[in-house]
């Protein structure tokens, strides 16, 4: 075909290539590349067809957002029953906590989500990143707790739903990354004892899970105190989070000290460092600028695991939705409520883990490879 | 220790050799006092609450019924045997789950990586969607979707003949009258023999160059041996059929709606996992091992079987590791739904003996020996297939 032509010395005209560009070009090398893939294109528009109708009906078309009981919900053509979400998100979301002073844990979580959204700014990550989190907990604390200021005291036991998840989420990763750091420092240690006692330490946590250490607090913790002394749940809840938060926080910090070059610490020593010096000064900041994305995994899973607190019945969101399907006069919409907690959790894991992976790109400076 | 030699056995504080042993004398101290503190603490209280310590209790007659069992059980065996169906349920659920995720996140992975626009958005919805909302709700809503949604015995859904789908779970034929111990020999024979197969057809195509497929008779031998072991191993094979008597099924072997929404919400929450890990796996191989693939005239599908997954899968082993340590202890939460794995029954246990601490130690020492085992296996297969370098 390309050999020119012998009379006229002329290679023959040729049909002009199949177009890549606009719509249709993107249609045809998209989805229609080749005779299997415009059968999986066919394929997967036919389920879509035969499936997304229905859904959408059932949580749209169909569904009552405003029946005032579950009969009229029942009563409806079939749909999804949001009622019973707009009778209940205050359960819900704030669990029992007296109903009057809910703008108390309202205010709490706004609080707790600024103090996350804060340490998502890389211009706060110095000192003044400490100094934000303990005045934010401490005015969470204070707003839940009340007791002063002409807030009336309300007990743990009646905090509940997305306060007490955010509470049990960022006040574990915010006491395990010390624990941690110092355990990674300590794996890390030429003294045989104390590496030994780290490695332990952080190998059993991470064989067991969450569950098991949550039954410990909550059935062995009260064995080890004195008489007469007790912890009550809420904070062995949180101390069973925080133990096993620390011993990932402890993996992640010793795979960036890990990274950190030999010849960072020697220089260190070299100009008379001691060891928590240089430890403090050169490598601690550098690795741990290296681990900030997977500690937000980490925070993440954490979010996530906190939900783990319904076996020992902590009134967290989940807990919290599970009791307000309870009430007889509003039985079986469970997937309606699984289908609203589940909504904010998405929420908040799909925005850090996005932040997440836009942070690892931007920290990328390149002199890793 | 070794950079630092002390000189003499004179000690000095400015030895660091002689700091550091004091440090660890001092925190070893430390911590025995700890330790003293809470066990003298633990042994008054449990005196005063008249709670013998002790795994004596293990010989005692359990006295619960457990719904589902691989091994004969009864309420009046002891709670030894209780543990131990706890233990077998949880090891069984964690391999199921784990074959079965794999399959599912290795087909999501890479159709995350497909051309076709329509399946890699599909299928980065899929990892999204079930990555971000935590394992617990995800079982609470397989769960409340069965129990809740499905019909009652009576009006099951009947996909196919003998299968019948409602709130008491699922029901479906089998064989009865088979032994189960020959279909465990039947499958590790046709292992063997295939992995024999290949070696010998690697060879041939080494010497030879001809390639022949070894997957037909693979499949052949998986398929015949252990049917043949499971009809031969013992008496006359029966078909039971599932049918309806009264107000529940008879016949058949039933899937409970426990069982069922754990390894849904197990699988395919641990699915997106290994579907991102795939993912990134074939994506750190170079793209140069695909164009060459390519320009020796290998097609997309086979580039991708004989080149890429091979070098991904080193990659891929490690993060795989710790997300069948991950399955295996999400597998717990059963105790949420109400199936009876290990810490279900453990839990049971210590609320009927108050057995706290021994109860809490099996479940630990359970967990953390399959743990060590699972990761020991995994590191041992991460050497043999880590790239040999020159």
């Amino acid at each position: 075909m390309n050999t020119p032509s012998p009379d006229t010395g002329l290679i023959a005209a040729q049909p002009a290539p199949v177009g890549k560009a606009g719509v249709i070009g993107w249609v045809r090398t998209r989805l229609f590349a080749s005779p299997l893939n415009i059968l999986m294109t066919v394929l997967i528009v036919w389920l879509l067809m035969m499936g997304l109708p229905p859904l959408l009906e059932w949580a749209l078309l169909k569904s009552n957002f405003t029946a005032g009981n579950a009969q009229e919900c029942r009563a409806g053509p079939g749909g999804a029953c949001w009622a019973f979400i707009r009778e209940k998100y205050r359960l819900i979301l704030f669990g029992t906590y007296p109903y009057d002073e809910q703008w108390r844990p309202l205010l709490a979580t706004l609080i707790l989500l600024a103090v996350i959204v804060c340490s998502a700014i890389r211009r706060f990550w110095n000192l003044r990143l400490v100094v934000i989190w303990v005045l934010g907990l401490a005015c969470v604390a204070c707003l839940m707790w009340g007791g002063l200021a002409g807030l009336t005291y309300v007990e743990n036991t009646r905090w509940g739903g997305l306060p007490l998840t955010l509470i049990l989420s960022t006040f574990g990763i915010a006491c395990a990354f010390p624990i941690g750091v110092i355990l990674a420092l300590g794996r890390r240690s030429d003294m045989p004892v104390i590496k030994a006692l780290c490695v332990v330490y952080i190998e059993i946590i991470r064989g067991v899970p969450l569950i098991s250490l949550l039954f410990m607090s909550s059935v062995m913790l009260p064995l080890f105190l004195p008489e007469g002394m007790s912890i009550d749940k809420l904070l062995r809840a949180q101390i069973a989070i925080i133990m096993f938060a620390a011993a990932y926080v402890a993996e992640t910090v010793r795979g960036g000290l890990q990274a950190i070059d030999r010849g960072q610490i020697e220089g260190a020593q070299s100009i008379g460092l001691t060891y928590w010096q240089t430890m403090r000064k050169i490598v601690l900041p550098q690795a741990l600028r290296i681990v900030i994305p997977p500690l937000v995994s980490i925070f993440i899973a954490l979010f996530k695991d906190t939900s783990l607190v319904v076996v020992i019945g902590i009134y967290d969101l989940t807990l919290s939705a599970k009791a307000s399907l309870s009430d007889p006069l509003w039985r079986g919409f469970s997937i309606e409520a699984y289908l609203f907690i589940s909504l904010i959790y998405f929420i908040f894991c799909f925005a850090m883990s996005r932040y997440s992976k836009q942070l690892e790109s931007r920290l990328d400076t390149g002199y890793s490879h | 220790m070794k950079k630092y030699k002390s000189k003499g056995l004179a000690f000095s504080w400015n030895d660091p050799t002689c700091r550091a042993i004091v440090y660890q004398i001092v925190v070893l101290g430390l911590l025995a006092a700890v330790v003293w503190y809470l066990v003298s603490n633990t042994m008054h209280n449990l005196e005063v609450r008249n709670i013998r310590s002790g795994f004596g209790f293990l010989d005692r007659e359990a006295g619960f019924a457990i719904g589902e069992s691989l091994i004969e059980y009864s309420p009046t065996d002891t709670y030894r045997r209780a543990v131990l169906v706890g233990l077998l349920n949880t090891l069984s659920v964690s391999a199921a789950g784990i074959v079965l995720a794999t399959l599912l996140g290795v087909v999501i992975g890479i159709a995350r990586l497909s051309g076709n626009w329509l399946i890699s958005r599909l299928a980065a919805v899929y990892v999204e969607l079930l990555r971000n909302v935590p394992l617990l709700i995800q079982l609470f809503f397989w769960y409340a979707l069965i129990v809740e949604t499905l019909p009652g015995p009576r009006q099951a859904v009947h996909p196919l003949p003998g299968v019948f789908l409602s709130n008491r779970g699922l029901r479906f034929p089998v064989i009865e009258g088979g032994s189960m111990a020959w279909l465990m020999v039947g499958v590790f024979v046709a292992l063997a023999l295939t992995l024999i197969a290949h070696r010998r057809m690697q060879t041939r195509q080494r010497t030879t160059g001809v390639h022949t497929a070894i997957w037909p008779l693979g499949l052949a031998l998986f398929v015949a041996l252990p049917l043949a072991g499971y009809f031969l191993g013992s008496g006359q094979p029966v078909l039971s059929v599932p049918e309806l008597r009264g107000f529940n099924f008879a016949g058949g072997a039933n899937v409970s709606p426990e069982l069922t929404a754990l390894l849904c919400g197990l699988v395919i929450y641990t699915s997106a996992f290994v579907a991102e890990i795939v993912r990134s796996g074939i994506a750190a191989v170079p793209k140069g091992q695909w164009e060459a693939a390519g320009s020796i005239g290998l097609g997309r599908s086979r580039a991708l079987r004989l080149v890429v997954l091979p070098q991904a899968l080193r990659i891929m082993i490690p993060p795989l590791t710790s997300t069948y340590l991950n399955l295996m202890k999400n597998s717990s939460l059963a105790v949420a739904i109400g199936y009876p794995d290990i810490v279900s029954i453990i839990n049971t246990t210590l609320n009927q003996t108050g057995q706290a601490i021994e109860g809490i130690l099996i479940v630990m020492a359970a967990y953390l020996t399959v743990s060590l085992s699972i990761s020991l296996f995994m590191n041992w297969y991460n050497r043999r297939i880590a790239l040999v370098e020159r």
